[in-house]
């Protein structure tokens, strides 16, 4: 027994020992970061392939007088917002500039969690930016973010077997049960998962139907005709034939996936990455793989799409505001937008980069690109979107399973409530 | 007789003083805590609509209790509290059997035995979920062109595999604690008066042991009912297959909704409460720390 204890006390006594030696060098290691005395600008920024080219190069032109270190946030959406969200919630100092999706800056300025635009900063921002993307940083008429990059869907389709891309979402449907009665592959592949890609075709389906799913001012849950009739185009893509088993499964990459093995589909409606990537997998398949504007049901207001992408905003609680402004306009500079589109694949903001003779290769849909983000569909501005995309989602899928008037019905109640805080959220 | 009991006192007092520094602990880390989500959860307080804070009263648990998804998650979580409960008993009953009766290389079955306990349940559920994930999952595979982690049946299966994997372990060890305390003699007596094995399991060990069976339960209930990192690995709650925890971390730390975040919290406390209090009051399992010698 007694050496049983005599045992266990040296094993505590180091334990102890190795703590101790923990919470020494933690201050340490924490005070490595700084101990450059000069200003650093700490941008948070979700994965994107070169963004550290772009830091080293927005580094050098601060020419000294600040340091930008890159921190990469997680690669799911969800958890980079709740990384940032948890930071600014408790005041973190630390954060500078913060890479927002679009659909949070809404909820980070109501919240007070990042810097307002002004003066000749704002002025950089709003001039030669494309208004969609633009719209995307705005909240209560005020600018809280840059643009970074957008993006937009478009229908991507093989010529081989579709001659002339259909025009509006009932010909697509008709179209491809065509090619599959032919015994062709006549698939449509659609992001129709329970989650925000569900939420992206029914915004822009309801905005290609002349409909809206909030009001303006974000304080009312609509769901009018347009969005019943975008919640039957769901349903009949889901039930037709040419829905993919795994339809109600399907995300971005999957769909890509699906397109490029070249045997089921005849359409995808997807981001413009998928572009780059068919070229990499199926060069033959490449030769042949088209792009239209992404199919309305209301054939007038094809080419209305969602807008995503990354603003750029600065933390509240920044210590050093001035100098994350400058970083973020760097960040977002023309020339670095084109090094991004070219390098990363995500489509410019600012309107006179499309025109760029260097992005014709990488870029030859540009001008649908142009076209659809001249005519977006805004996904719902709310600070409580995180809220609302959940509950379409839910209550979206599986796709198959919506009764229009019903699925509006609950829409309407469900949004309602979490608009006003009131709601649970499954 | 009078200086006894004086002694008495002074010795209670020390016993006070020496506990308090722990309780003042206790009280920091948990009393407040505690208080503080019981106020929140009677507020409107949405960090989006930080203008809009306002006391509400019971409001936000009239929504809550009203609310189908609540009742939803509250189903799926009893469900896999009490399916997997049920499995890990019986399982860990049999491990605990093979682990006292075992003759050759005890130490070594005993601590093989216990691998999966010392695996980090994030780890873990993160290669069931791979094992489980369509085309590239080699025990989907088992089951052809399926995705097993998307249909609710067998989302709900998995999860509970991952749990009973991982937790049988932890229900043998306290298992094997209890059938130490079975007399030998008892069952060598039992066995010459001519009770099977059977028998003797049920009449005598079980008898004996259950103190010991009624406090592993309690604590595994406990354990599961507030299940959360194998859902938030393995289907992040899609598929309606979240549990109460995974619910609140919705609203409280996704949604940051800290009323109703509060509210379901301070829920999942007092249903915490209840269970314990039965365990305790009812089937009479002994609070930790007090082993029944006095009963």
């Amino acid at each position: 027994m007694g050496r049983a204890h005599r045992g266990s006390g040296r094993r505590g006594r180091r334990l102890r020992a190795a703590l101790c030696a923990a919470l020494i060098a933690s201050p340490l290691l924490a005070a490595c970061g700084s101990e450059t005395g000069g200003i650093t600008v700490n941008v948070y920024y979700s994965t994107e392939e070169n963004f550290d080219q772009v830091i080293a190069k927005c580094d050098a032109a601060a020419g000294g007088r600040y340091k930008i270190a890159l921190n990469v946030l997680p690669r799911g959406a969800d958890d980079q917002r709740e990384q940032m969200v948890r930071r600014l919630a408790a005041g973190d100092t630390d954060m500078d500039v913060l890479g927002l999706d679009v659909t949070w800056v809404s909820e980070f300025a109501e919240a007070g969690w990042i810097a307002e635009w002004t003066g000749q900063d704002k002025a950089d921002v709003e001039d030669g930016t494309l208004e969609g993307p633009l719209a995307t940083a705005e909240w209560e008429d005020k600018l809280y973010a840059a643009p970074k990059n957008t993006n937009v869907q478009l229908l991507w389709y093989r010529s081989d077997l579709v001659p002339t891309p259909p025009t509006s979402w009932g010909e697509m449907i008709q179209q491809a049960q065509q090619l599959k009665s032919q015994g062709k592959p006549g698939n449509i592949l659609m992001t129709g998962a329970q989650y925000e890609g569900l939420v992206v075709q029914f915004s822009q389906l309801t905005a290609g139907a002349g409909g809206k799913i909030l009001s303006d001012d974000g304080t009312k849950a609509v769901v009018d005709d347009g969005a019943v009739k975008a919640l039957a185009a769901l349903r009949d893509l889901a039930r037709s034939s040419s829905a993919s088993p795994s339809l109600s499964n399907a995300k971005e990459d999957n769909i890509r996936q699906e397109f490029e093995a070249g045997k089921t589909a005849a359409f995808e409606l997807n981001w413009p990455f998928v572009y780059a990537s068919m070229g990499k997998s199926n060069p033959d398949l490449a030769k042949v793989f088209k792009w239209a504007p992404y199919p309305a049901i209301d054939a007038s207001k094809t080419g209305t799409a969602t807008l995503g992408g990354f603003n750029l905003a600065v933390s509240s609680y920044s210590q050093h505001k001035p100098e994350a402004f400058e970083a973020a306009k760097c960040l977002r500079s023309a020339e670095n937008q084109k090094f991004s589109a070219i390098n990363s694949g995500v489509p410019p903001t600012i309107e006179s980069v499309y025109a760029d003779p260097e992005m014709a290769e990488p870029y030859p849909m540009r001008d649908t690109i142009l076209d659809e983000l001249k005519n977006p569909a805004v996904r719902p501005i709310t600070p409580a979107y995180q809220n609302v995309s959940t509950l379409i989602s839910t209550i979206l899928s599986p796709p198959s399973d919506i009764d229009p008037v019903k699925t509006a019905e609950r829409l309407r109640t469900e949004l309602q409530d979490a608009l006003d805080s009131k709601g649970v959220l499954p | 007789m009078k200086a006894v009991s004086e002694g008495k006192k002074a010795e209670r007092r020390l016993g006070l003083w020496l506990c308090a520094p722990a309780a003042l602990v206790m009280i920091a880390v948990t009393a407040y805590p505690i208080i503080y989500s019981v106020w929140l959860s009677l507020q409107r307080y949405d960090l989006r609509f930080p203008a809009e804070r306002e006391f509400v009263g019971l409001a936000n648990y009239v929504t809550v209790l009203s609310n189908s998804y609540w009742w939803t998650a509250f189903g799926v979580t009893t469900f896999i509290t009490v399916v997997s409960v049920v499995i890990e008993l019986v399982l860990g009953m049999a491990l605990a059997l093979v682990m006292h009766r075992t003759l050759v290389a005890r130490g070594l079955i005993r601590t093989v035995a216990l691998i999966p306990y010392g695996i980090v349940t994030v780890v873990a559920a993160f290669s069931w979920r791979y094992a489980w994930e369509d085309t590239t999952g080699y025990l989907a595979q088992l089951f052809g062109d399926s995705a097993p982690l998307t249909q609710r049946a067998s989302a709900l299966a998995i999860i509970i595999l991952a749990e009973v994997w991982k937790t049988v372990p932890f229900m043998a060890l306290l298992l094997m604690a209890g059938l130490a305390l079975v007399p030998e003699d008892l069952l060598k007596a039992a066995s010459m008066d001519g009770a099977t094995p059977w028998q003797r399991f049920t009449k005598v060990m079980l008898p004996v042991m259950k103190p010991a069976i009624l406090v592993a339960l309690l604590f595994r209930t406990l354990d599961a009912f507030r299940i959360f990192d194998n859902i938030f690995v393995l289907t992040s709650g899609a598929q309606q297959t979240g549990s109460v925890s995974m619910q609140t971390y919705n609203n409280l730390i996704r949604g940051l909704n800290l009323g109703v975040g509060s509210t379901m919290s301070v829920l999942i406390f007092l249903a915490v409460a209840v269970i314990a209090f039965l365990f305790v009051k009812v089937f009479g399992a002994a609070a930790p720390g007090n082993d029944g010698g006095k009963r």
